[in-house]
């Protein structure tokens, strides 16, 4: 699993590589209220805000962590959204994005640089 | 048990305490009140009307087949049930309500005496013009006080909120952009990320792909951040000066240079209108177009006390594009321009189908014209006293989230103090309202953890402000002392206890049904 600054994750198998929310993240936002998950078939680029997560304190764009195509999005989260608090780094999964360019992943921090990086905020 | 004295009272009142629970959930004169909906109201009615004379109806297939659903109430039922809910309620009437970038202040009682002047509040807006000179007159004057505080050319008043001067201004942005052939190219809007929320909501709105400029650790607009995203595919950038933080932008008029040398416009978000008015005019520093909420800067009643008025003045490059109506004065008096043609033949339309809050007007002309250009000037340097007053009796406890120089017309805290207590901003605000006084803003800026944003206005005495202060510094220090149980479940002394907000946003309920088996169910 690795993070981005912005505190998404992203887990890579094969080519499909499934993304959601840091757990620092989930915790930092309270109690999630709603979660816009991505269409399926949507392309996006690294960087390009691809869904919103709303807490009881604030409205947030996330962040595609890495280019590629839509290519399953976790509906379960518009149901039950309080799933990202549960389990943000397993069952609240945002989506899984087909990646077009793995090396993407290189420039990410893993779970050691991340946990230094949230030791800096 | 208490010492009597020689008329049986307590001696020190203070030290009954005994509080047995009501039998009945009234507290101290005050029932506890149901929904109108729950009342005896069903099938009756407070009002005799005679049976309307029709013969049939025109809607055919549309008439109504059900009950319409609104229970009846005599006049003194209704006068009760909102009087009663008013008293649950907390007022800028009954004591300081420094929800920070909301500008709650004093609503003078002479504003409301000149607003039911029958010459204002008795006219139509249809009537015509040569009948409501009075009124048209008394917009010009507020339009003429706005722009020369402002110190720009051009005012559209008609706006009813901030957030819909904010579609104003950026709507006559865009038409500017179009005439000049580059609407098409130009397709951001630049905002900072302490900025409201209605900013990139209005940027979306309007059709634009909104764009974050950083924050400098000083709290204000990341001015290299700016640079590098500014060219000639940005339309316009929004800042709000003094900031969400409580802070001036230091680099306002380098900000105003770079977005104009790249042909963009500079939309200020007027909110903070308050910690400047008189002091600096937002002509001066650039600005293009700026909405200024009458509701706060002016005086004019917030919310239920009447609706808000977000007026927006515009720069030379924007004046032509000002949606109608407009009033203008020539030798036979004062007369509205209404249509797009002649005059304002760019006007990229309207914005309501009349004049705007006329009520506001005029409340907000009393106020400026009560205080006069001075007194407008001291209400920006009494309201930064104030603020920067709360910020140094405070940041011995509490944590500053910007320690270093004086803030403008807010107090910033986080919640680096509150570390290690187990309490959140949350719990501390809600017992705050034990102690009686209103939460500041909580996690807003949204750039600043656990934020709480102390605005307490010009209106406060200093006498208030101490009382405020004692409170807040009690309270801080039960925190820091451990005393979590306070925090926890607060708030105890209110109508209502700590309401479920998650479960309220996650599974709302919108609509009122009537319990099983009552006679109103469906």
């Amino acid at each position: 699993m690795k993070f981005t600054k912005d505190h998404e994750w992203v887990s890579l198998d094969g080519d499909i590589a499934t993304v959601g929310i840091s757990k620092h993240a989930a915790d930092a936002l309270g109690d999630v209220v709603f979660v816009e998950v991505p269409e399926v078939g949507k392309t996006v680029a690294k960087g390009d805000s691809f869904a919103v997560v709303e807490s009881v304190k604030a409205a947030s764009d996330v962040y595609a962590p890495v280019s590629g195509e839509v290519v399953e999005a976790n509906d379960a989260l518009s149901t039950a959204p309080e799933t990202v608090n549960s389990a943000p780094q397993a069952d609240g999964w945002f989506a899984k994005i087909k990646v077009s360019d793995a090396a993407e992943l290189d420039a990410l921090m893993d779970q050691a640089a991340y946990d230094a990086f949230l030791a800096t905020l | 048990m208490s010492t009597m004295n020689t008329v049986g009272r307590p001696t020190a009142p203070n030290e009954v305490q005994t509080k047995p629970a009501t039998l009945t959930g009234g507290r101290g004169l005050l029932q506890n009140e149901a929904l109108i909906f729950e009342g005896d109201g069903w099938g009756k009615t407070g009002v005799d009307l005679p049976e309307p004379k029709t013969d049939g109806s025109d809607l055919g297939d549309l008439v109504r087949k059900d009950p319409i659903g609104l229970p009846g109430l005599s006049e003194p039922e209704t006068m009760r049930h909102y009087v009663r809910l008013s008293q649950k309620n907390h007022a800028i009437d009954l004591a300081i309500y420094p929800l920070g970038s909301c500008t709650m202040k004093h609503n003078p009682r002479l504003n409301e005496k000149m607003a039911r002047l029958p010459g204002f509040s008795d006219i139509h807006p249809l009537q015509p013009i040569s009948t409501v000179q009075g009124a048209l007159e008394l917009m010009d004057t507020l339009a003429h006080w706005l722009k020369t505080l402002t110190g720009m050319p051009a005012v559209a008043l008609s706006p009813k909120a901030g957030a819909h001067g904010e579609l104003c201004g950026l709507m006559a942005i865009r038409a500017a952009h179009e005439a000049s052939g580059q609407h098409e190219k130009r397709r951001k809007v630049l905002v900072p990320t302490s900025a409201h929320g209605t900013n990139p909501a209005t940027a979306a709105f309007v059709g634009y792909t909104v764009v974050e400029v950083a924050q400098t650790e000083d709290g204000r607009v990341d001015v290299a951040d700016l640079a590098s995203k500014l060219g000639d595919d940005v339309a316009a950038i929004m800042v709000t000066n003094p900031n969400t933080c409580g802070l001036f932008e230091r680099d306002i008029l380098e900000i105003s240079r770079l977005t104009h040398e790249a042909g963009a416009y500079f939309y200020c978000d007027g909110a903070n209108f308050n910690a400047i008015v008189g002091r600096v005019r937002p002509g001066d520093l650039g600005v293009d177009a700026m909405h200024i909420n009458l509701h706060k800067t002016f005086s004019t009643p917030h919310g239920g006390g009447g609706p808000g008025a977000g007026p927006v003045v515009l720069s030379e490059a924007l004046a032509p594009f000002a949606p109608a109506p407009w009033v203008v004065h020539d030798a036979d008096g004062y007369r509205l321009i209404e249509r797009e043609e002649d005059e304002a033949v760019q006007a990229f339309g309207r914005l309501c189908a009349f004049q705007g809050q006329m009520g506001m007007y005029v409340r907000a002309l009393s106020y400026m014209m009560s205080h006069g250009a001075d007194g407008l000037r001291q209400v920006a340097e009494d309201a930064v006293l104030n603020a920067n007053y709360i910020k140094a009796r405070l940041c011995d406890l509490m944590s500053a989230a910007f320690p270093d120089g004086p803030c403008m017309h807010e107090a910033l805290f986080d919640d680096e103090w509150l570390k290690g207590t187990d309490i959140t901003t949350l719990d501390f605000a809600k017992a705050m309202i034990d102690e009686g006084f209103h939460p500041m803003t909580m996690y807003f800026p949204l750039v600043v953890h656990g934020a709480m944003l102390i605005e307490p206005t010009e209106t406060e005495s200093k006498a208030e402000l101490d009382r405020f202060i004692h409170a807040m510094r009690l309270l801080a220090q039960a925190a820091k002392a451990g005393d979590v149980d306070r925090f926890k479940g607060a708030p105890f002394h209110a109508p209502l206890k700590r309401l479920d907000e998650t479960r309220a946003a996650r599974s709302p309920v919108l609509r009122w049904s009537a319990p099983a088996g009552s006679n109103q169910a469906a």
